[in-house]
C-alpha cells in the first residue's frame, strides 16, 4: 500500500478539497480588493459600483472553479477501479459508492448553480468553499464501511452544514436556523459516538463486516440494543425522522436557500446510503422483524416505529403550514418516513428502493428550493401568498413547481410515483405474509393526506389571483437565467425518471447486489 | 394502431402549449377527432372474433427488474369504452369552443384527462393502468378549480381527495396482488390463483377503491358537488368518461383478479347499487339547481352499471358495459344543454327561474336536444338508455329478482325527476312581464352556435344509433365478457 495508491483511490475527494481551497483563495483575495475599492475616499459612488462589480466577477470566478472542481471530481470517480478496499473498510470503492459519489457531486453541482443568484450572501467564496467541504463529507460518508470514518464524515458534513445554515448574517432567522441545527446536531452526534463506542466494546471492531461477524454469534443483549438505538438516533436526526425532526422546520425556513437545498438533498442521500450500509451490513444479523404478527427485537422494529411516527407527524403538521419552506420541511419528515420503509424491509430490493427514492427526493427538493429562491427574490418572501398568481407571471417556473409538488405527492408520470410504488411493493414483499402491511397502509394514508397540502401550494400558484404587487425586477441578469435553467433541468429530470425509471433504478439495483 | 389514440392525445396536449392561445381549440379539436376516428376505424376493422379476448397490441419491457411492461391490449369492452371516450372528447371540445381565458391551459388539462382515459382502457399491465388512472386526477382539479363556477375550489378539492382516497385503496390492492403473484401483467395475473382467504379481503379493498370513482353509494357525494362546480367541459368529461374509469377498472382488474372474492361480496355490491339508484333518484327529485339534478341522475345511472356488474352473468355485465357507453353519451348531452346552452345565456340554473323564461321558444334547438337527452335518460325505447337498462334488468332477474322490483320503482323516480326538470326548464308557465329576458333581441345575438349544434348532434346520433341497433356494440361486448373469469 503506497501513498500514491491512496491518492489515486481518493482522487475525487482530493479534487474537491483542492477546489475548495482555490475558491477560498479567490474569495479572500477578491474581498480584500473589494474593501480597498469600496473605502477609497475620493469617489465613493463609483468606488462602490466598482466594488460590487468586482465582487460579482469574483463570485463568477468562484462558482466557475467550484463547478469545475465538481465536474473533474465526477470524471475522477468514473475512472476509479470498480472495486477496492483500503484499511479494513475505511475507504471502500464499489459500484454503489461510485454511483452515489456521482449523485452527491451532481447535487452539489446544482446547489452551486443556485448559489450564484443568491444575493444576500456577503462572502460567496467562503460559502462555496464550505459547500465543497460538505461535499467531501458526503463522499467520505458514502465511501466508507468503517464506523470511525463514518463518524468523521458525519462531523465534517455536519460542521459545514451548521456554518452554511447560519451564513446569512443579515437575517436573524438564519442565525436561529444555524443555532438550532447545531444544538440538535451536536447532541445527536454525541449519541451516535456513544452508540458506536458501545458497539465497539461489544464486538471489538469498528469495521462493519467484522461487527457483523461478531453479532452473528451473539444474541441480542440490552447493551447491544442500547448501542444500536443510539447509533440510529444520530442518523434519524440527519434524515429528519420524527421525533428527531424538530430542527428541520427552522433550518429549512431560516437558512439561506442553497444551504436549505443542500441540507435537504445531499445530506439526506448520503445519510440514507450510510444508514443502509450500517444496518444491512453491520447490524445485518440483528435485523429483527417489524411484521405485525411476528415482531422480533432488532433494528428493523426501531426503524419501523421511526418511519410510522415520521409519516404521521410530518403529514399532519404539514397540513397547517402557510410558509412553503416550512411546508417542505414537514413534508421532508414524512418523506424520510416513506424512505425508511425500504430499509425496514431489509431486502436488496428494499435498499435499492430506498436509495432510488432518496435520490429522486433530493433532486425534487433542490428544484423546489430553486423555485422558492426566485419567488423570494421577486416578492420578498416565501409564504403561500407570495406564490399566488405565479402561473401568470412565470409560466415556466409554475410548471416546474407543479412537477416537483406532484412528484412529491406521487402522481404519475413523475418519478415520485414510481419511487413510491417501488418502495411500498418492496416493503410488502419483504415482510413475509404481508407483515409490513400496517406500515404500507400507513404510508399510503400519509401520501393521501399529503396530496392536500401539495395541492394547496399549486392552488396558490395556478388558481389564486396575485395578492401582492411584486417588486418587479425587470433586469433579469444572467444569474437569474442560470437559476431558471437549473430548475427546468431538474424538472425535466424528474419527468424523464418518471417515464423511464429503469435508467436509474436498474443501475442502483445492480450496484446494491 | 389503436394505441395511437394515447400518443396522439398526449402529443396534442404538449403541442398546443407551444402555439398561441387562439389556435389551441383547433389543435384540441383535431386531436380529439383523430382519436375518435382511430377508435371508429379500429371498431369497424377489427374482426369480431379477435375481440373476444384481451388481445395484446403493444408489449415493451419498461422496468424489467420489477416486471413492469408497457403492455397495451384491447377487447370488445375496452374498444366500446374507447369509442365513448372519443365521442365525449370531440363533443367536449366543441362545447368548450368559447372558453375565453387561459385557453392553452384549459385544453392542455382537458386532453390530459382524455389521454389518461384512453390509457386506462387499453392498459394490460397493472402498474401502467394505475399510472394512467392516477394521471387523470390532477388535471381534473385544475379544470374545475381554475375554470369552474359555483363553489369551484371546494368542489375541485373534494373531487380530487375522493379520487385519491379511492386511489389509496387501489394502490394497496395492486400491491397485494403484485407481492403475492409476483407479476403485474393482467393476462398473467388472471391465470394466477389467489387463495380464497386473500381474495375475500383483497377484493373489497380493490373494488371499493375503483368504485369511489364510479360513484357508488355512500361514497358518491363528490359527484354532484363537483359536477356543479365544474365548467361544462369538466362535467361532461367527469360524467361521460371519468366515472366509467372506476367501473371499467373494477370490472377489468378487481373482478377478474379476485373472482372468488367477488362472489363473496357481489350481493353487497348489488345492495349498494340498488340503494344508489333509488336514493339518488329521490334526491334528484328535490333539487332546484338543474346541474344538481343531472349530477344525481349520473349517480343513479351509474348505480345501474354497478348492479349489472354485480349480477356476475354475461347478460348483466354486458348490459353494464353498454350502460357505460350510453350514460357517457347521455350525461354529456344533458350537461352540455344545462351548463352550456342554458347557463351561458341565462346565467342561472335555478329551475324556478328558468321556468319563467319561455326557453322552448327562445332556444328551440336546446329544447330539442334536452328532450332527446331526457327521453334517453328515462329509458324510452329507441334510445341507448333503454337498450342498456333492459339488458341489465334481464341479467339481474336471473340473480336477484327482488332487486328488479326495487329498481323498477327507482326507474319511475328517474322518469319523474327527468320530466320535472324538463318541464320546469323549458316548458314553464310563461310570465313575460317578470322574466329577466323579455326582448327577443337578446336571444338573437346568442343563438345556439354551430359548434354547439355539431357537438349536440354527435351525441344525439350516438344515443339514437345505439338505441336502434345495440347489437352492433353487444356483438363485440358479449364475447369479451363471456371470456372473463368471474362469471358464475
Amino acid at each position: 500500500m503506497s501513498y500514491l495508491e491512496l491518492l489515486r483511490l481518493a482522487s475525487p475527494e482530493a479534487v474537491v478539497v483542492i477546489g475548495a481551497l482555490v475558491v477560498l483563495t479567490i474569495g479572500l483575495v477578491s474581498s480584500r480588493a473589494t474593501v480597498v475599492a469600496g473605502v477609497s475616499p475620493a469617489k465613493p459612488p463609483t468606488g462602490a459600483a466598482a466594488g460590487s462589480r468586482l465582487r460579482r466577477t469574483a463570485t463568477s470566478w468562484c462558482s466557475l472553479v467550484a463547478v469545475l472542481g465538481v465536474v473533474i471530481a465526477i470524471a475522477a470517480v468514473l475512472v476509479l477501479p470498480r472495486n477496492a478496499n483500503l484499511f479494513g473498510g475505511m475507504l471502500v470503492i464499489t459500484p454503489l459508492t461510485s454511483l452515489f459519489k456521482i449523485i452527491c457531486l451532481a447535487l452539489a453541482f446544482f446547489t452551486v448553480c443556485l448559489v450564484r443568484s443568491e444575493k444576500s450572501l456577503r462572502h460567496p467564496g467562503e460559502y462555496l468553499a464550505i459547500i465543497l467541504l460538505a461535499t467531501v463529507g458526503l463522499m467520505l460518508l458514502v465511501g466508507s464501511e468503517e464506523l470511525l470514518m463514518i463518524f468523521i464524515g458525519l462531523e465534517l458534513l455536519g460542521l459545514s452544514l451548521y456554518v452554511m445554515a447560519a451564513f446569512d448574517r443579515t437575517d436573524m432567522r438564519s442565525a436561529e436556523a444555524g443555532l438550532k441545527y447545531f444544538l440538535f446536531g451536536s447532541t445527536s452526534s454525541a449519541f451516535t459516538l456513544f452508540g458506536i463506542s458501545l458497539i465497539y466494546g461489544m464486538s471489538g471492531s469498528t469495521g462493519l463486516a467484522a461487527i457483523s461477524d461478531k453479532l452473528a454469534a451473539a444474541p441480542v443483549q440490552p447493551l447491544l440494543a442500547t448501542g444500536i438505538i443510539m447509533t440510529l438516533i444520530g442518523f434519524a436526526f440527519k434524515i429528519a425522522a420524527a421525533p428527531f425532526h424538530l430542527w428541520a422546520p427552522d433550518a429549512y425556513q431560516g437558512a439561506p436557500i442553497p444551504s436549505a437545498a443542500f441540507i435537504a438533498s445531499g445530506s439526506k442521500v448520503a445519510s440514507f446510503v450510510v444508514l443502509g450500509k450500517i444496518v444491512l451490513v453491520g447490524f445485518g444479523p440483528v435485523h429483527g422483524n417489524a411484521g405485525w404478527h411476528a415482531m422480533v427485537a432488532g433494528w428493523s422494529p426501531v426503524l419501523a416505529v421511526l418511519a410510522a411516527l415520521s409519516i404521521l407527524i410530518g403529514n399532519l403538521v404539514a397540513l397547517a403550514q402557510t410558509n412553503v419552506r416550512r411546508l417542505l420541511a414537514y413534508s421532508a419528515v414524512a418523506h424520510a418516513g416513506y424512505t425508511l420503509l425500504g430499509l425496514v424491509a431489509g431486502s436488496r430490493d428494499g435498499f435499492s428502493a430506498t436509495l432510488f427514492y432518496a435520490t429522486i427526493y433530493a433532486i425534487t427538493l433542490v428544484g423546489a428550493f430553486g423555485v422558492v429562491a426566485v419567488v423570494r427574490s421577486e416578492t420578498g418572501g416565501d409564504d403561500l401568498r407570495n406564490f399566488s398568481g405565479l402561473a401568470g407571471r412565470e409560466p415556466l417556473l409554475a410548471g416546474c413547481m407543479a412537477v416537483f409538488m406532484l412528484s412529491l405527492a406521487g402522481i404519475p408520470p413523475l418519478a415520485g410515483f414510481f419511487g413510491k410504488f417501488y418502495l411500498f411493493s418492496a416493503a410488502l414483499r419483504a415482510g413475509g405474509n404481508y407483515g409490513l402491511l400496517w406500515l404500507v397502509a400507513l404510508a399510503l394514508f400519509g401520501s393521501f393526506v399529503s396530496l392536500y397540502y401539495y395541492l394547496v401550494v399549486l392552488k396558490a400558484i395556478f388558481v389564486d389571483e396575485p395578492s401582492l404587487t411584486t417588486a418587479s425586477s425587470p433586469d433579469r441578469s444572467s444569474s437569474d437565467l442560470l437559476q431558471r435553467i437549473t430548475v427546468a433541468v431538474l424538472a425535466a429530470a424528474i419527468l424523464l425518471l418518471g417515464l423511464m425509471p429503469d435508467t436509474l433504478a436498474a443501475r442502483i439495483l445492480a450496484a446494491v447486489s | 394502431m389503436i394505441a395511437w389514440t394515447i400518443y396522439l392525445t398526449f402529443a396534442g396536449a404538449v403541442v398546443l402549449l407551444v402555439f398561441p392561445d387562439v389556435v389551441a381549440r383547433w389543435i384540441a379539436l383535431v386531436t380529439a377527432i383523430a382519436g375518435l376516428v382511430l377508435g371508429i376505424v379500429a371498431f369497424v376493422r377489427t374482426p369480431v372474433a379477435d375481440l373476444a379476448h384481451f388481445m395484446t397490441i403493444v408489449s415493451v419491457p419498461w422496468v424489467p427488474p420489477l416486471g413492469m411492461n408497457y403492455h397495451l391490449a384491447v377487447d370488445g369492452v375496452s374498444l366500446t369504452m374507447l369509442l365513448v371516450t372519443g365521442i365525449s372528447a370531440v363533443s367536449t371540445v366543441l362545447f368548450s369552443w368559447d372558453v375565453d381565458h387561459r385557453q392553452r391551459e384549459f385544453f392542455f388539462w382537458l386532453l390530459l384527462v382524455v389521454g389518461g382515459c384512453y390509457g386506462v382502457f387499453l392498459s394490460a399491465d397493472l402498474f401502467l393502468l394505475f399510472a394512467f388512472y392516477e394521471l387523470v386526477i390532477v388535471p381534473k382539479y385544475f379544470l374545475i378549480a381554475i375554470f369552474g363556477s359555483t363553489n369551484k375550489e371546494y368542489g375541485a378539492m373534494k373531487l380530487t381527495l375522493y379520487s385519491f382516497f379511492g386511489g389509496m385503496f387501489v394502490f394497496a390492492g395492486i400491491l397485494v396482488a403484485y407481492a403475492t403473484a409476483g407479476s403485474l401483467d393482467l393476462n398473467q395475473l388472471v391465470q394466477f390463483h389467489f387463495s380464497p382467504q386473500l381474495q375475500s379481503w383483497a377484493f373489497p379493498v380493490l373494488f371499493l377503491g375503483f368504485a369511489v370513482l364510479a360513484g357508488i353509494w355512500p361514497l358518491h357525494t363528490w359527484a354532484p358537488t363537483s359536477h356543479v362546480a365544474a365548467p361544462t367541459a369538466g362535467s361532461m368529461l367527469l360524467a361521460g368518461i371519468v366515472m366509467k374509469l372506476g367501473a371499467y377498472a373494477g370490472l377489468r382488474v378487481a373482478m377478474n383478479l379476485f373472482p372468488e372474492g367477488f362472489h363473496v361480496w357481489s350481493k353487497w355490491i348489488a345492495i349498494l347499487a340498488v340503494i344508489g339508484i333509488v336514493y339518488a333518484a329521490a334526491v334528484a327529485l328535490r333539487q332546484h339547481d338543474l346541474k344538481f339534478v343531472i349530477g344525481y341522475s349520473s349517480v343513479s345511472h351509474m348505480g345501474f352499471v354497478l348492479l349489472g356488474v354485480a349480477t356476475a352473468n354475461a347478460l348483466g355485465v354486458s348490459g353494464a358495459v353498454l350502460q357505460m357507453f350510453s350514460h357517457g353519451v347521455i350525461a354529456a348531452l344533458l350537461f352540455a344543454v344545462a351548463g352550456r346552452m342554458l347557463y351561458r345565456r341565462t346565467h342561472t340554473r335555478e329551475l324556478d327561474a328558468l321556468s319563467e323564461m319561455n326557453l322552448s321558444h327562445a332556444l328551440p334547438f336546446a329544447a330539442f336536444a334536452f328532450i332527446i337527452a331526457s327521453a334517453a335518460s328515462m329509458g324510452i325505447p329507441g334510445f341507448s338508455g333503454f337498450a342498456a337498462e333492459i339488458t341489465i334488468l334481464i341479467g339481474v332477474w336471473k340473480t336477484y329478482p327482488v332487486a328488479v322490483w326495487i329498481t323498477g320503482a327507482g326507474m319511475v323516480l328517474v322518469a319523474a325527476f327527468t320530466l320535472r326538470a324538463l318541464m320546469k326548464s323549458f316548458f314553464g308557465e310563461v310570465r313575460m312581464q317578470t322574466g329577466r329576458v323579455s326582448t327577443d333581441a337578446d336571444w338573437n345575438e346568442q343563438s345556439i352556435t354551430l359548434a354547439e349544434k355539431c357537438g349536440a348532434c354527435l351525441l344525439m346520433f350516438a344515443t339514437l344509433a345505439v338505441g336502434l341497433y345495440p347489437k352492433f356494440l353487444l356483438d363485440r361486448i358479449m364475447p369479451a365478457v363471456e371470456a372473463m373469469r368471474f362469471l358464475k
